[in-house]
């Protein structure tokens, strides 16, 4: 599999900034793994955190790209650098029997939280970084995953402490 | 005092210094063609099809090195223009079209004549912007214009729609635009360009391969001193020609799919190649995995974008290309003088080797017109000196072989689209930039049918455009390929086309033609000598090949010659 890069681009918040930055990937064949985008404290300005896969030469035209755009302001690889990165999923599963118990064990192993329960589904909120995501999702896949929703990969550069 | 957007707008065209627009009325433009008619110092050409509109704009920006305006209505005027915008941005050229747009209350309404050309010309646009507020819009086309020609120039789309055209404050306009996320750069690293500076001092056979920004920079003249003082060849892509002179001993002529044999060998045997305001497009590099196989590599280039997006470049220059060649100039200076031409002198006739064995040429006819030929002719007649556009096709490649270009600007070249019916509409742009100038579009018979509309342009607004057509009767470079590549299938390439003199003459213009070789010399003696549009119709041989060319994919010492 091509390596993961996880890139931050602040951005103006205005209408058609989004189509412009996914436009660019779709324009050039570049793939898009998750994108997640919100207004930051400064109201003008939207983050958005793109995961995306391609080898370096595509990962550094994607940037370059980026930085072209007139409305991009900052462009951050995390890649390079140290990072923590989270992701949200919203998963129901079936449980019933002895599923029921062995779900809430998986709960609490990885530290996820139950939103919802019904006699026969349970509905978790589960946080935490790409591998994790993977190891739960695994885990649950065996009861039948009935639905999910994922926000997608967060990022955030940790500060230097020197 | 309070204005309307109308008049905002051509008040913020009036001090962006704008003379000339090209364009179209339509509904949602109403206002601004009647406020036209109160600003008599902004002249209005009115074309006969939007896309044309553009291309002369885009024309107009490169004989003038200022921004090209058009202005065309909404729904199918905008989308017209596209063809035009692509181009532009294709070859970065700094234009900005400005789209009339349905009220706001009706855009995503599918209201009538509403398309979302936004939307549409977001990737083939440097910026684009639609305008909801008209306090926004003095200070958008001042961005829009400031973006256009800044940086890696670029077109720019401003979507008006008609009630901020039709509202009206009290204007603030902008002193001095500065965007806080658009700096581009123009100075180069000097670091970085001593580094290059070394690599070219130690190599042994160094070639300059430059390109459109070049012109764009107006970097001809750094071009020139770098190469002569250092005697390093130059070849160029399409887009570079006359950055270089023509002339110059140093000159191997242009590079790539129809470069010359020398160019192209120079660059499959280089040791350093100084790529300068080009960017290894795959008509110049051929397979890239064998291009300039021996070569480090030099790029300057004021998008970084450019740099290390098709070839692994050693020395990257992010910069303008006149800021970079000055500073390589002045870095020169500096250094103790040395016989550069006794030290390039092995390199040198390895090259002129190259050029003799087989040298840009042609087979005579006596008694069928050599399409290369007519432009040979054009070229002695007009001295070198016109301002020459093209078509696309074979008609373009004739053209950048055989008109030695000595100066930049002088050719205007859908190099990046290849628009066929780009040439005919950019001479007009480039006619109305230079007045005085002689324009000549070489075009091919099935190119000018594709904007001949503008015919009626030319001769209403005295703009006395020569068109030279090498009518072949063939959609020829097609045609070329069919020959070569599907054993001379010609589907769909023969082509018929009117009586271009009498179409000539029903438009106004004059109408000559020329059959036989003797004939192309008075032709364009007369045409030259008319002050009025012509169309000079060159019965060419039909299935004449440009050559050299190195097939598609292939590597540039596969090029087939003859
Ligand atoms: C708008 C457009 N459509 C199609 C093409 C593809 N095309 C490239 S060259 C060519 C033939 C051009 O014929 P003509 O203008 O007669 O020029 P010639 O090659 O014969 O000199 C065609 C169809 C193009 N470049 N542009
Ligand atoms: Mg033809």
């Amino acid at each position: 599999m091509e390596p993961r890069h996880t890139i931050s681009v602040w951005v103006d918040n205005i209408p058609g900034v989004l189509s412009r930055v996914t436009g660019l990937f779709s324009g050039r064949g570049f793939n898009i793994e998750s994108l997640c985008v919100a207004e930051t404290m400064d109201p003008e300005v939207s983050r958005i955190t793109i995961v995306s896969t391609g080898d370096e030469q595509i990962t550094e035209q994607i940037i370059k790209q980026l930085h072209k755009l007139i409305n991009v302001i900052k462009v951050v690889d995390l890649s390079g650098v140290e990072h923590v990165e989270r992701e949200m999923a919203l998963v129901t599963v079936k449980a019933d029997g002895a599923s029921r118990a062995e779900i809430l064990r998986l709960v609490d192993i990885f530290r996820c939280r139950v939103v919802d329960v019904s006699p026969t589904t349970y509905s978790l909120e589960i946080t935490g970084n790409y591998a994790k995501m993977r190891a739960v999702l695994d885990n649950l896949k065996v009861h039948g995953i009935l639905d999910i929703v994922r926000t997608g990969t967060l990022a955030i550069q940790r500060t230097k402490k020197d | 005092m309070k204005m309307t957007g109308a008049q905002i707008l051509l008040k913020c065209l009036e001090r962006e210094d704008v003379k000339h627009i090209f364009g179209y009325p339509g509904g949602v433009v109403l206002d601004i063609y009647d406020e036209l008619t109160r600003t008599p110092q902004l002249k209005h050409i009115l074309v006969r099809h939007e896309q044309a509109a553009v291309h002369a704009a885009d024309g107009y920006a490169r004989a003038s090195r200022k921004v090209g305006v058009a202005l065309v209505t909404s729904g199918p005027g905008a989308t017209n223009t596209v063809t035009g915008i692509a181009s532009a941005y294709l070859d970065s050229i700094p234009i900005v079209v400005i789209t009339g747009q349905v009220p706001t209350a009706l855009i995503g309404n599918d209201a009538f004549q509403e398309v979302d050309i936004v939307g549409i010309t977001r990737p083939c646009t440097k910026h684009n912007y639609l305008v909801k507020d008209i306090n926004q819009l003095a200070t958008t086309i001042h961005e829009a214009f400031h973006i256009a020609r800044s940086g890696r120039p670029g077109p720019v789309l401003i979507d008006l729609p008609k009630d901020v055209v039709q509202a009206s404050i009290v204007p603030k306009f902008p002193e001095e635009i500065k965007i806080k996320s658009y700096n581009p750069t123009y100075h180069a690293n000097p670091r970085q360009v001593k580094r290059a500076l070394d690599m070219i001092r130690g190599a042994k056979k160094p070639l300059l391969y430059t390109g459109g920004g070049i012109i764009l920079s107006d970097a001809a003249e750094e071009l020139t001193r770098f190469a002569d003082t250092l005697q390093i060849p130059v070849t160029s892509t399409l887009m570079g020609l006359g950055g270089f002179p023509g002339n110059n001993p140093l000159w191997l002529g242009m590079l790539g799919m129809h470069g010359t044999y020398c160019a192209n060998m120079a660059v499959s045997q280089a040791d350093v190649l100084i790529a300068v305001g080009a960017r290894f497009d795959d008509r110049v590099t051929g397979k890239l995995s064998e291009f300039a196989p021996h070569a480090k590599i030099i790029h300057v280039d004021i998008d970084p974008s450019s740099i290390s997006k098709n070839v692994k470049v050693d020395v990257p220059i992010v910069g303008d290309c006149l800021d970079t060649l000055k500073q390589l100039n002045d870095l020169l200076h500096e250094l103790p003088a040395k016989d550069w031409a006794a030290a390039r002198r092995p390199w040198l006739e390895t090259v002129a080797a190259w050029e003799k064995e087989h040298p840009l040429t042609y087979t005579w006819s006596d008694t069928v017109i050599k399409p290369q030929y007519v432009v040979e002719k054009l070229w002695e007649l007009t001295k070198g000196d016109a301002f020459i556009t093209t078509e696309v096709g074979q008609n373009q490649m004739w053209a950048a072989q055989f008109y030695r270009f000595n100066k930049p600007r002088r050719l205007m070249t859908s190099g990046g689209l290849g628009v066929m019916g780009y040439g005919f509409p950019a001479a007009m742009g480039v006619q109305v930039a230079q007045p005085d100038a002689i324009v000549i579009d070489i075009a091919g018979d099935g190119s000018i049918q594709m904007n001949i509309q503008e015919l009626i342009t030319v001769v209403e607004n005295n703009l006395p455009v020569k068109v030279a057509i090498l009518n072949n009767t063939f959609l020829g470079m097609v045609r070329q390929w069919q020959q070569l590549f599907y054993e001379r299938r010609y589907s769909s390439t023969p082509m018929g086309a009117p009586d271009f003199v009498k179409l000539a003459e029903a438009y106004g213009a004059v109408g000559l033609r020329a059959t036989k070789p003797e004939e192309v010399e008075p032709v364009i003696r007369e045409a030259l000598n008319t002050p009025k549009p012509v169309i000079m119709d060159f019965r060419v041989e039909p299935e004449e090949c440009v050559m050299p060319m190195v097939p598609a994919g292939k590597a540039m010492h596969e090029m087939l010659l003859a």
